[in-house]
C-alpha cells in the first residue's frame, strides 16, 4: 500500500451542509481539480470527521496537510505544525489531529509524516446554509496557501 | 402528543436546590447535558438528561425533490450517514413503486448496511467504550480514550482500527465513495459491485473474521471480569424493540417490528413497518426539545422501550449466521437465560453483532448477484412511504410524503437515540442514585454517568466539528441560578476553573 500512495496528502473534514463547516471539504475539492495536474504526487481526501482509520491514510506519505474550519480565528486562516499528543481530550466520536497522529505512532510504531494543519476562519454552522461571504473570501486565500504547500502554481487557477 | 413527567424527573420543589450541569457529555456525538439538582441535604431531587437534538432536520428536507433526499440525509450525521441513506431510500422505494427492489440491489444494499454496522460498532467499542472497561471508570481522562488503548493494548487498538477500515471499504465499494455515497436510489441501486474490489475484500475476510471473534472475546472477558459492584451498573429494566426477520431471526435491513417486554415475553410481533404509527407515539416534555417515543397501547408513562444491540440480541430468537449465533447462545447462558438489562452488557452484545455483520458481509461477497443484473424497479407511484432499518444504535425510522410535483411535503424521522431517550434518562437516574447522592461531585463520579450514557452510543447528529468546539463544562448552581462553581474542559483535555458558563447553559 505504502509504495503506491501519492507522497502528498491533503485531508479536509467538515459537513458540507453546515455553513462554514464546509470549508475543509470545499478547499480539498477545489484543490483536487488542480491535483490532476500534479502527476500523481497529490491525493485529496475528505470526510465528515477525523476518525481513527484515517491514521492509515497517512502511511507512506512524505507530507500531510489537514484542513478544517476553525473558530475564534482573527486571521483568514492559520497554519500550525501538528505533533502527536497522547493526552488530547476526546468529546465526540471524532479525533483531534494531534490524537490521530498519536494513534498513527502507536499503530505503526513509527513517527508520522510531517503534518500541517490549515485552519480556515469560520463563524456560522447552521444546517442547510452555504458558507458565508467572509468564509468564502478566506477560503480563497487559504487555497492559494495550500497550492503553494502542494507545489501547485497560481496559473493553474486560470 | 402527550406531556408527561416521571419520578426524579421533576423535583417537587426546585427552589432551594443546587444545580450541577455536565455539558456536553464527553465522547458522545453532539451535545448532551446532564442536570442534577441537589437539595440542602445533598440528596438528589431531580435528574435529567438533556439532549440538544437539532430540530431542523425535517424542515431541511421538506420542499426538496425526493430524489435528492437519500444523499441529503447523509449530512444529518457524520457517524451513521449510510443508515440514513438506506432508510431514506427504503421509504422512497415505496413512493416510486419500486418495492421490493431487484435481488441484486437488495443484496448490495445489505452489503453496504452491514459494512456500516461493522465500522460503527468497531469505532464505538474500541474508541469510546473499551477505555472505560480496560482502565476502569476512575482512570485518568488522558488514559480513557483510544490513544490510551493504543498505548496500553496496541494489538486491540490495531484490530479496532482495521475492523473499522474494513467496514468503510465495504461501504465504499457499494456506495461508490468513501463519504456522500450515491449508490442507493429510490427503487434500487445505481451501481453494482466491481469484481476486483470484491476480490480485494474477500482476501481480507479470514483475518477480519479472526479479529471480529477476538473482539467478542475481549468484550466477553471484560464484561465477565467486571467487579461485583459493577455487574448491575445502571441496570434499567425496559421493553425491547427491533426489527426481526423470518422465524424471529436477527435482522438489520428489513423485517417486521417486534416488542419484547422487560421480563422476556413477546408483546408485539410481526408488526408491519409501514404501520409503525399504529404502534408508536411520540410525547414531548417541557424541559427538552427531544421527543419521547412510546407504545401507544401503554401510553407515554409506561410505554417506553429500549432499542439497539442489547435489545436486538434478546429480541431475536436466533442469529442466522453460525459464529454469532454461538456467541449469542453463550451470552444467554452466561445470564442464566434471564433478560439482561445491565447497560454494560450492551458492549458484549454490540461485538456479537459486529461478528454477525462480518459473517453477513462474507456471505454477500461470495454471492455473484452483487456483481450485476437488474438494479432498479419501478411501479405505480405512491404518495408516501416508510423506511425502517436497524442502524448501529437501534431502530431508525424515515417517513416521507411526496407531492405530485416530486417535492417532499412531509417528513418524520425517529432516530435510534430518540427511541432510547427515556431509557437513557432512566440509566442516568439509576447511576445518580447509586453513586452521586450526597457525595462530592468528582470527575470519576461524573464519569459513571457518562459511562452509562455512552453504552447507548447516542449520536446526536447536530454537531459541527470545527477546531475549538466541543468543550466539557460542569456548572454548579444554586436554586437562584447563581453559579457556585464552573469547570471547563477543552477539546484538548485542558481543565480550566473559573470561566463563565455558556449563556445557553442556564436555559433548562
Amino acid at each position: 500500500m505504502s509504495s503506491q500512495v501519492a507522497p502528498l496528502l491533503v485531508f479536509g473534514w467538515g459537513n458540507p451542509s453546515r455553513g462554514d463547516d464546509a470549508l475543509g471539504p470545499l478547499l480539498v475539492e477545489q484543490l483536487a481539480g488542480l491535483a490532476q495536474m500534479s502527476s500523481g504526487r497529490l491525493e485529496c481526501l475528505t470526510d465528515f470527521q477525523l476518525q481513527v482509520e484515517h491514521a492509515l491514510d497517512l502511511v507512506g506519505r512524505e507530507r500531510v496537510l489537514f484542513v478544517d474550519a476553525g473558530v475564534d480565528l482573527q486571521t483568514p486562516f492559520a497554519v500550525s505544525t501538528v505533533k502527536p499528543a497522547p493526552n488530547a481530550g476526546f468529546t465526540t466520536h471524532a479525533l483531534a489531529p494531534e490524537a490521530l497522529l498519536q494513534v498513527y505512532s502507536d499503530l505503526e510504531r513509527a513517527e508520522p509524516p510531517p503534518c500541517t494543519l490549515l485552519a480556515i476562519r469560520a463563524q456560522r454552522f447552521e444546517l442547510g446554509e452555504a458558507p458565508g461571504e467572509q468564509a468564502l473570501a478566506d477560503l480563497a486565500l487559504a487555497l492559494v496557501w495550500a497550492m503553494a504547500w502542494a507545489g501547485l502554481t497560481e496559473e493553474m487557477l486560470t | 402528543m402527550t406531556e408527561t413527567t416521571r419520578p426524579l424527573e421533576t423535583a417537587a420543589d426546585p427552589q432551594g436546590l443546587r444545580r450541577i450541569v455536565i455539558d456536553p457529555v464527553s465522547r458522545v456525538e453532539g451535545h448532551g447535558k446532564v442536570t442534577l439538582l441537589l437539595g440542602d441535604d445533598n440528596r438528589i431531587q431531580q435528574v435529567r438528561l438533556h439532549i440538544v437534538e437539532f430540530r431542523g432536520f425535517e424542515q431541511f428536507i421538506v420542499g426538496r425533490p425526493y430524489w435528492e433526499v437519500p444523499v441529503m440525509v447523509q449530512r444529518l450525521c457524520g457517524i451513521c450517514p449510510v443508515s440514513h441513506h438506506l432508510a431514506a431510500t427504503k421509504a422512497l422505494d415505496r413512493v416510486v413503486g419500486g418495492w421490493p427492489v431487484p435481488e441484486a440491489a437488495d443484496k448490495i444494499r445489505r452489503l453496504m448496511h452491514h459494512g456500516q454496522i461493522v465500522q460503527s460498532h468497531a469505532l464505538h467499542f474500541f474508541h469510546l467504550s473499551s477505555p472505560d472497561l480496560l482502565f476502569g471508570f476512575d482512570a485518568a481522562v488522558a488514559q480513557r480514550n483510544i490513544v490510551g488503548v493504543a498505548m496500553a493494548h496496541p494489538e486491540a487498538a490495531r484490530q479496532g482500527v482495521m475492523l473499522r477500515k474494513f467496514g468503510q471499504e465495504v461501504i465504499r465499494i457499494t456506495a461508490g465513495k468513501r463519504v456522500h455515497g450515491t449508490g442507493s436510489v429510490p427503487g434500487g441501486m445505481n451501481r453494482a459491485v466491481d469484481a476486483a474490489e470484491r476480490d480485494t475484500l474477500r482476501a481480507q475476510l479470514p483475518q477480519v473474521l479472526a479479529w471480529a471473534e477476538a473482539a467478542v472475546d475481549l468484550a466477553e472477558r471484560l464484561h465477565t471480569g467486571l467487579p461485583q459492584n459493577l455487574v448491575g451498573f445502571a441496570e434499567t429494566p425496559a421493553a425491547m424493540m427491533s426489527l426481526v426477520g423470518p422465524g424471529g431471526a436477527m435482522e438489520f435491513y428489513d423485517g417486521t417490528l417486534r416488542v419484547r417486554e422487560a421480563d422476556g415475553r413477546v408483546a408485539v410481533d410481526g408488526f408491519e413497518d409501514q404501520r409503525y404509527r399504529e404502534l408508536i407515539g411520540e410525547s414531548v416534555k417541557p424541559w427538552t426539545y427531544m421527543k419521547f417515543p412510546y407504545r401507544l397501547t401503554l401510553g407515554p408513562d409506561a410505554g417506553w422501550y429500549r432499542v439497539g444491540p442489547l435489545a436486538r440480541l434478546q429480541n431475536c430468537d436466533f442469529i442466522p449466521t453460525p459464529r454469532a449465533e454461538a456467541r449469542r447462545q453463550a451470552f444467554v447462558a452466561a445470564h442464566g437465560g434471564r433478560p439482561v438489562h445491565s447497560v454494560l452488557a450492551t458492549h458484549w452484545a454490540r461485538m456479537i453483532e459486529l461478528l454477525h455483520g462480518v459473517e453477513v458481509v462474507a456471505d454477500l461477497l461470495d454471492d455473484p448477484a452483487i456483481l450485476g443484473g437488474p438494479l432498479l424497479a419501478t411501479g405505480e407511484r405512491q404518495r408516501s412511504g416508510v423506511g425502517i432499518i436497524e442502524a448501529p444504535r437501534g431502530t431508525l425510522i424515515h417517513e416521507y410524503e411526496v407531492g405530485d410535483d416530486d417535492l417532499v411535503t412531509r417528513c418524520n424521522l425517529i432516530v435510534s437515540t430518540t427511541h432510547n431517550n427515556q431509557a437513557m434518562n432512566e440509566a442516568v437516574r439509576s447511576v445518580a442514585l447509586q453513586y452521586l447522592d450526597g457525595q462530592t461531585i468528582t470527575e470519576p463520579l461524573l464519569n459513571h454517568i457518562e459511562v452509562a450514557i455512552r453504552a447507548y452510543d447516542p449520536c446526536l447528529s447536530c454537531a459541527t466539528h470545527a477546531l475549538g468546539q466541543m468543550p466539557l463544562a460542569v456548572t454548579l448552581r444554586n436554586a437562584r441560578g447563581e453559579v457556585l462553581d464552573h469547570v471547563h474542559r477543552s477539546s484538548r483535555g485542558d481543565t480550566v476553573r473559573g470561566t463563565r458558563p455558556h449563556s445557553a447553559e442556564a436555559a433548562q
